[in-house]
């Protein structure tokens, strides 16, 4: 005979278990309808994986398990998937939550199924893995994942498995029966969880008012190792800590697990449901749910379909309606009444209450209290009840903590006792869940705080690094003027030489005294010949994509044109040169230009043709010396920087190369379009580009021409635009307006090109 | 020593004020080893501030607000707080709790931001808004919020070209509900005619 320990507090409520207890289980038949909330258990929902429309088999899994703890549900029948969609379920808010409806097709064919012949052999994990497959949660009331708790936690040494057959709560006999009826299963359930949790001692708890079932168990335990204990019947023995309390005397600690002192707990139900779908393979579709009170005439268990609606339940049990005064979902002393009769049974639901008035009176209103002690007297937990409530009220959080709050069951057993009829345990779980809210907001809020900081610090981690470049690029601007200034003369680098040179052009147009030689007369305007062609350029490019900015550069045009005019008026007014390549100063950078100078004159010498060739003869030199160079880098192992900065030479040298040979290809034109226009060859260059835009046209074709060769282009333009308008009309997209925008320039051009047309014609 | 066995007037000053010196050095020493950094105060408040980063109490974020309180500021000016969080500051500071200054806002329902994504354009502008880096996109591509991290700020409502950004309150689910409070009208119960309101008593 075992020791059996007791607990503090505890109630003898009236225990009316003997009305539902008449009648073996009765199967409850199948509903019209099956509604499957997607949550029936502790953890996350699971997510449906059915649609409507759907055949479903018995058995067959219509929601995936979301994440470790977390199970899937499973079709209770065959049939068809109606909705999956928030429905009433049975929750004390009644509110609504996603289910998954099926119709029954009443064939009530299984999915193939097997089960295992010896799970002994089976490895532990994929044992596991089998009973969350079935779907199984605590079915005693909590609904916590089963497969979570068996996993238990590395490093807890368990040495005692305790299977919960006390069911202390009043009216609810739905263990008791099960008991009776099948002891075995509860053995052969027991002996799965032996095998996985390997403790050292197994017991099963069952209080002293069911001499039946202690009976039945104890028969059906002989020749296995498992203890059938027996013990006073106190309400609330079947909770999880005081249970363990009572068998083993350890309590477990407060915010701590029954795992932390080495016993895990499993209730009866979930026993047998881990036997089916071990032994089976059934998954978790059904549980015994009591249906009693005095409202219903025949008060007994039914073999129930999760997903029946209470209503059907209660309609086998001969409901009377107008007797009941509210329905409630679990025992009088922990269930919650529902809102409506038609939400459906779930894993946890043990018990359909519908009692009379006179049976389970509206509670009457509170009054005060008055300090009686009579709660902390009754509290399983040795909590003081009535500072509780007191801080509660008061919604001192902190105090309430301190009182541990949180180890309270809300079993109910200090709201039984209250001569002031005060609904203490709503308190208690109001106050619960407030603090649970705030220390989730506050989390939030660090939460939300880091990732502030985070960011904070990125922002000026960026602007530090954006200042950091911007010094470096300055500083580095400032050492190669340094030595430049320096050394002054050109360097190896092409860029760097063309930056002196430029630099030394500018020197030397300073330093030479206005109205100088003939030479740097010419350079300048060449030179702003040059930029002219490129603002025109520029200005025709703006004006094709209708720039903002055109006016800008209509702006920048008209003012190289006047400074064009300007240079050339002087070099009109210059004296005509003798020899501009003598014209030595003795300065280096000097000298270079007047090279390049006397070079270009050389080349104006030539025709078109003649300087083109020179020109693909020269670069093609520069670019067989850079080949070369970049082939004594790379073989060199010279950084990558230098190699790449060749390889880019090497590419636009080939380009332009392309580029004249080209226009060696048509040195007619190119002579008709330049002749005593410039002789840079720059200017030739962008001239040569120019004219191959406009295509053969503008030196061949004749205005009339060009304008209706225009037209026709804006006409094929508007055309496809309108196409394309409409698609997007039809598709509602939002590029609507874009197109929309466009047509209308598109057309307006076309009305301006056409207009054109007209005056020439009339011309 | 026999001058000062002579003015022990002179004595007990040179005593104190050699102990003054030397514990004066001490503190000193300690106020300079043991400096704290930060403003412990202000920590503490912006612990207790909820974190949205919305600037409706005219402060750029709750931690410059925090500082601010902590120098003196009122401390009902932050609304995504509320009640509560005066409360607590009330607590903490040791000052009378106000009620919320509604210039700064009301207190709403807690709400997360939504973009509608077949009309975002892909500015950017509302991911620039952000305080918590909440929402995802790129220029030109679809922005979305990552629902978990919004505080619901309202910050990115504001710069969105479109108009696109919707604010959610957010709903109670079955997970998310929590149990009130008993009404009071079961606790205060009429039990005996003067219980009764004023005029009702028979």
């Amino acid at each position: 005979m075992r020791k059996i320990w007791d607990f503090h507090g505890g109630i003898h409520p009236p225990e009316n278990k003997d009305q539902s207890l008449g009648e073996p289980i009765a199967p409850a038949g199948i509903p019209r309808m099956l509604t499957l909330p997607v949550s029936q258990h502790i953890g996350a929902p699971a997510i449906p994986v059915v649609e409507p429309g759907d055949q479903v088999l018995k058995g067959q899994q219509i929601a995936k398990a979301r994440g470790p703890v977390s199970v899937p549900v499973h079709a209770p029948t065959s049939g068809t998937v109606v909705a999956v969609e928030p429905r009433p379920v049975a929750h004390p808010s009644g509110l609504t939550a996603l289910c998954v409806v099926i119709e029954p097709d009443g064939e009530d064919r299984w999915i193939e199924h097997a089960g295992l012949a010896d799970y002994t052999a089976e490895d532990k994990a994929a044992l596991l893995e089998r009973i969350r497959d079935a779907g199984i949660a605590g079915m005693g009331g909590a609904g916590f994942p089963a497969a979570v708790k068996l996993a238990g936690r590395p490093g807890a040494e368990i040495d005692t498995l305790i299977i919960n057959g006390t069911e202390c709560e009043p009216y609810i006999t739905a263990d008791d029966i099960l008991m009776r009826e099948r002891a075995d299963q509860i053995v052969a359930g027991t002996l799965i969880l032996k095998h996985l949790i390997a403790p050292g001692h197994t017991l099963i708890g069952i209080e002293d008012n069911k001499p039946e079932a202690i009976a039945a168990v104890r028969r059906a335990c002989q020749g296995h190792d498992i203890e059938v204990v027996q013990f006073p019947t106190k309400y609330p023995s079947g909770g999880e800590k005081q249970l363990i309390e009572i068998l083993t005397g350890r309590q477990v600690p407060s915010g701590g697990l029954p795992a932390d002192i080495g016993v895990v707990c499993q209730n009866l139900g979930t026993t047998v449901a881990i036997h089916r779908a071990i032994a089976h393979g059934e998954p978790l579709i059904s549980r015994v749910t009591t249906v009693t009170g005095e409202a219903v005439d025949q008060p007994r268990n039914y073999d129930t379909l999760l997903g029946t609606p209470m209503a059907w339940l209660l309609e086998r049990a001969g409901y009377r309606a107008a007797d009941n005064n509210r329905l409630v979902m679990g025992g009088p002393m922990m269930g919650f009444t529902v809102t409506s009769a038609d939400v459906p049974v779930v894993k946890t639901t043990n018990c359909v209450l519908a009692p009379t008035e006179a049976e389970l009176p509206t509670p009457p209103p509170a009054q005060a209290c008055i300090r009686c002690g009579m709660c902390a007297e009754a509290c399983p937990a040795s909590l003081l009840p009535q500072q509780l409530f007191w801080f509660a009220q008061g919604q001192e959080h902190e105090k309430l903590e301190q009182h541990n709050l949180f180890d309270c069951i809300e079993c109910g057993a200090c709201a039984y006792v209250c001569p002031s009829s005060i609904p203490l345990v709503q308190y208690y779980r109001a106050a619960k869940a407030e603090i649970v809210q705030l220390r989730q907001d506050h989390e939030r809020a660090n939460h939300s705080r880091d990732r502030f900081e985070a960011r904070q610090a990125r922002l000026e981690r960026e602007a530090a690094e954006k200042e950091a470049k911007r010094a470096a690029r300055k500083k580095a601007a400032e050492e190669r003027a340094k030595k430049a200034a320096e050394s002054g003369d050109a360097q190896e680098d092409p860029i760097q030489a063309a930056i002196e040179r430029a630099k030394a052009k500018k020197a030397a147009q300073a330093s030479a005294p206005a109205g100088d030689s003939r030479d740097k007369l010419e350079a300048d305007v060449a030179a702003t010949r040059k930029r002219l062609e490129k603002a025109e350029a520029k200005l025709a490019e703006a004006r094709e994509a209708d720039d903002a900015n055109i006016a800008a550069y209509e702006n920048a045009v008209q003012k190289t044109r006047d400074k064009l005019q300007n240079a050339e008026a002087a070099l009109a007014a210059a004296p005509a040169p003798d020899a501009p390549a003598a014209s030595s100063s003795g300065d280096a950078a000097q000298d270079a230009i007047a090279r390049a100078l006397a070079a270009r004159y050389a080349a104006a010498e030539l025709s078109p043709e003649e300087k083109a060739r020179a020109d693909l003869e020269k670069l093609e030199a520069r670019l067989a010396k850079t080949r070369t160079k970049l082939e004594e880098s790379r073989s060199a192992g010279e950084q990558d920087k230098v190699i790449e900065a060749l390889e880019s030479t090497v590419v636009r040298l080939e380009d332009k190369i392309a580029t004249v040979r080209q226009s060696v290809g048509m040195p007619a034109e190119a002579e008709a379009k330049n002749q005593g226009q410039t002789t840079d060859p720059a200017a030739l260059a962008i001239e040569r580009a120019k004219a191959r835009r406009a295509g053969t046209g503008k030196s061949s074709e004749s205005p009339k021409e060009v304008l209706e060769r225009n037209r026709e282009a804006l006409n094929k333009k508007l055309t496809t635009t309108r196409e394309r308008l409409a698609e997007a009309r039809e598709a509602g997209d939002d590029t609507v307006v874009a197109f929309e925008m466009a047509e209308a320039k598109l057309a307006d051009k076309l009305a301006r090109v056409e207009r054109e047309l007209a005056e020439l014609e009339e011309a | 020593m026999e001058f000062l066995q002579q003015q022990p007037l002179l004595a007990a000053l040179l005593a104190l004020v050699g102990l003054g010196a030397v514990f004066g050095a001490l503190l000193g020493f300690a106020a300079v080893r043991f400096r704290t950094e930060g403003n412990p105060i202000a920590d503490q408040i912006n612990d207790i501030l909820p974190q949205t980063q919305c600037g409706q109490c005219g402060f750029p974020g709750c931690r410059p607000y925090a500082e601010a309180i902590a120098d003196g500021e009122a401390i009902n000016k932050c609304p995504p707080g509320g009640e509560t969080t005066i409360q607590e500051l009330a607590d903490l500071l040791d000052v009378e709790a106000i009620p919320l200054d509604e210039e700064h806002g009301e207190e709403k329902v807690r709400a997360v931001a939504y973009i509608r994504e077949d009309e975002c354009i892909g500015c950017t502008k509302c991911i620039q808004a952000c305080p918590v880096d909440a929402i995802l996109g790129a220029a030109k591509q679809m922005h979305t919020v990552i629902t978990s991290e919004c505080t619901g700020c309202d910050l990115c409502v504001e710069p969105c070209p479109v108009d696109c950004i919707d604010m959610i309150p957010e709903q109670t689910t079955v997970q998310s509900w929590r149990w009130g409070l008993p009404r009071p009208s079961t606790v205060n119960a009429d039990i005996i005619a003067t219980d009764a309101p004023q005029g009702q008593a028979a």
